[in-house]
């Protein structure tokens, strides 16, 4: 589905990412891990073409993505979840739902209606006419998500859904993509919660200064704790995010 | 649900307002001396202005210095049409729309690739280009002279029973009624909301599959055809267009109009025409300080009214609820601490 071969980028002088591969399959769930400034937020600006500087080959379902405008890459099916819910603040939730509708594509599993979309966030239904910066966190996170399935994306990035949530919204915001992975979507999902993480994915990468130097399947990440320790070596932190 | 009740009450509450108005605007020449009906007309006509201008300002996110261009260039168009050959009233504001539109589809690439503070000093750059062509051009516009002696037109089926201040009136605010129609429309379809979300933040409607440069240029070209319509009315209206229908000194009073009334609302720049109008002519007539007291009176709206006129009641509310403290958001406040506290580490 998406795929990242030997991509380097940045912003300035120094290359964030340094000879990054990476691949999604159709319907696989790719954990994307590492400590904080190991490129997985550049990663997905990357795909997006929002790096000022970028070599390497970036696809989706074999047709190239670079050098395409963002909202070009939106509209060939790739639907960001950015991280610190950027909703649009003065607009109600339905009109921040609005927003994101597009006509569903031929080659998608699950079409995204308002109806679908109420089902799985019952509660953006009622708080329709709120606008959005009353509601809270988890509540935005779920409009975020939302938004972007509503695009009708074929892969779906979330950077850090569950960052700044409390611990029951951190488990909602587990069974929601849960649901998208029942739902056949192919989804990367950077995270620092480790736990969160693994309960989803089916493929761990664990980068470090912007190059992969994991990964494997999450069984075998969950199994070594080895890795977990030298790579991550934020066991413990992660969990008490949880 | 209380909620929906309230919303249809509202809307009740709307549809009277917009009764009561309508009926007003209609049996003001019946009421109304010459001068105060010119007034009104005035008032219309800028109105329009202010709320072309709000589409960039207001919905875009896009303040503008240089939105005199286009009432400028829409003045010109029908000044010299209806001047020298004779062009009826239709096909002249027909080609003054589009002088509006086409000088916004050629200015835009310049302008829109940037925004801010230097979407404004480019804007204003480009009324002083033009008001220098117009300057210099002496031979077609009259430079600093203007276009003297431009017939007003009149509502050919009222011309008998109604005398020319008012028939023109009538003819303004049909036109005005129209256009304003048509602007709602435009910012309640979803390429308005999407203007709304650009304002919010660009970059985000973007990544949902929105060229958002192109959105801009779309809205910059309405707003361009928009204001040149108000500025063709105001010629006609005048009898008269010369450079400074161009400077941006006219630009700064439609930004004006805009934030006192409420930048961002639909009636806000309406609302705003009217005050600033108001102000200016009455206040004018018992002291020559006028501009020192409107100024005050501009800084004092600003400040108690950060929003705008049209937020006045929302704007009491949380006086009111301030005044008894009551906290307005308590149960979502509540609700946030201690998640982001536990992440901001890791």
């Amino acid at each position: 589905m998406l795929e990242l071969h030997e991509v380097y980028g940045g912003y300035g002088d120094g290359l964030v990412l340094n000879g990054l591969s990476l691949s999604v399959g159709e319907g696989q769930v790719v954990a994307l891990l590492g400590r904080n400034g190991a490129g997985k937020t550049t990663t997905m600006r990357a795909v997006f073409g929002l790096l000022p500087r970028l070599a390497g080959r970036i696809t989706l379902r074999g047709e190239s993505l670079r050098g395409l405008a963002p909202y070009a890459v939106a509209a060939r099916g790739v639907a960001l979840v950015p991280q610190g819910r950027r909703i649009f603040p003065s607009l109600t939730v339905t009109e921040n739902l609005l927003i994101g509708v597009r006509p569903p594509r031929g080659e998608q599993r699950v079409r995204w209606t308002l109806e679908e979309i109420y089902r799985l966030f019952p509660i953006l239904r009622e708080r329709g006419n709120l606008r959005g910066t009353l509601l809270s966190g988890g509540e935005q996170q779920m409009l975020t998500i939302a938004r972007s399935l509503l695009t009708q994306p074929l892969v779906l990035l979330c950077d850090e859904p569950s960052e700044g949530l409390a611990p029951v919204m951190v488990q909602r915001v587990a069974e929601i993509l849960h649901r998208l992975k029942e739902a056949g979507l192919s989804i990367l999902l950077a995270e620092q919660n480790l736990d969160l993480a693994l309960s989803v994915a089916d493929v761990a990468y664990i980068l470090e200064e912007g190059r992969v130097i994991w990964q494997g399947t999450a069984e075998e990440l969950l199994a070594d704790t080895h890795v977990q320790a030298t790579y991550l070596g934020l066991r413990v932190e992660a969990s008490e995010g949880a | 649900m209380p909620m929906e009740q309230m919303s249809r009450l509202r809307q009740r509450w709307q549809l009277l307002a917009y009764v009561v108005a309508v009926a007003a605007l209609l049996l003001a020449p019946a009421v109304l001396s010459t001068y105060p009906l010119s007034v009104l007309t005035e008032i219309l006509i800028f109105g329009l202005f202010a709320m072309s201008l709000n589409l960039l300002l207001g919905y875009t996110g896009l303040p503008t210095l240089g939105h005199s261009a286009f009432f400028g260039a829409g003045g010109y168009v029908v000044g010299l049409l209806a001047k020298y050959y004779q062009v009826p009233l239709g096909p002249a504001l027909l080609l003054a729309i589009l002088a509006g539109v086409v000088l916004a589809l050629v200015t835009g690439p310049i302008v829109l690739r940037t925004s801010g503070a230097y979407f404004l000093m480019l804007t204003l750059s480009l009324t002083q280009v033009l008001f220098g062509v117009v300057w210099l051009a002496r031979g077609v516009t009259g430079g600093d002279d203007g276009l003297p002696g431009i017939p007003t037109p009149q509502l050919a089926f009222l011309a008998g029973s109604l005398e020319p201040t008012a028939n023109f009136y009538y003819l303004a605010l049909a036109i005005v009624v129209v256009a304003i129609a048509s602007m709602a429309w435009v910012v309640r379809s979803s390429f308005g909301l999407a203007l709304l979300a650009i304002r919010e933040n660009e970059r985000v409607v973007e990544g949902l599959g929105y060229p958002t440069w192109l959105v801009k240029y779309a809205v910059y070209a309405l707003a361009g055809g928009y204001g040149a319509l108000a500025g063709a009315l105001y010629t006609f209206f005048k009898g008269y267009v010369g450079p400074g229908q161009l400077s941006w000194l006219v630009a700064g009073e439609g930004l004006v109009m805009t934030i006192v009334g409420g930048a961002g609302t639909f009636w806000g720049p309406m609302v705003g025409a009217a005050v600033v109008l108001l102000l200016r002519y009455e206040v004018s007539t018992f002291t020559q300080r006028w501009l020192l007291i409107l100024g005050l009176i501009f800084i004092a709206t600003v400040v108690l009214m950060p929003r705008g006129i049209v937020r006045l009641p929302e704007r009491l509310r949380e006086v009111r609820a301030r005044v008894r403290r009551e906290e307005l958001l308590e149960p979502v406040a509540g609700e946030r601490q201690p998640a982001e506290q536990v992440v901001e580490r890791s």
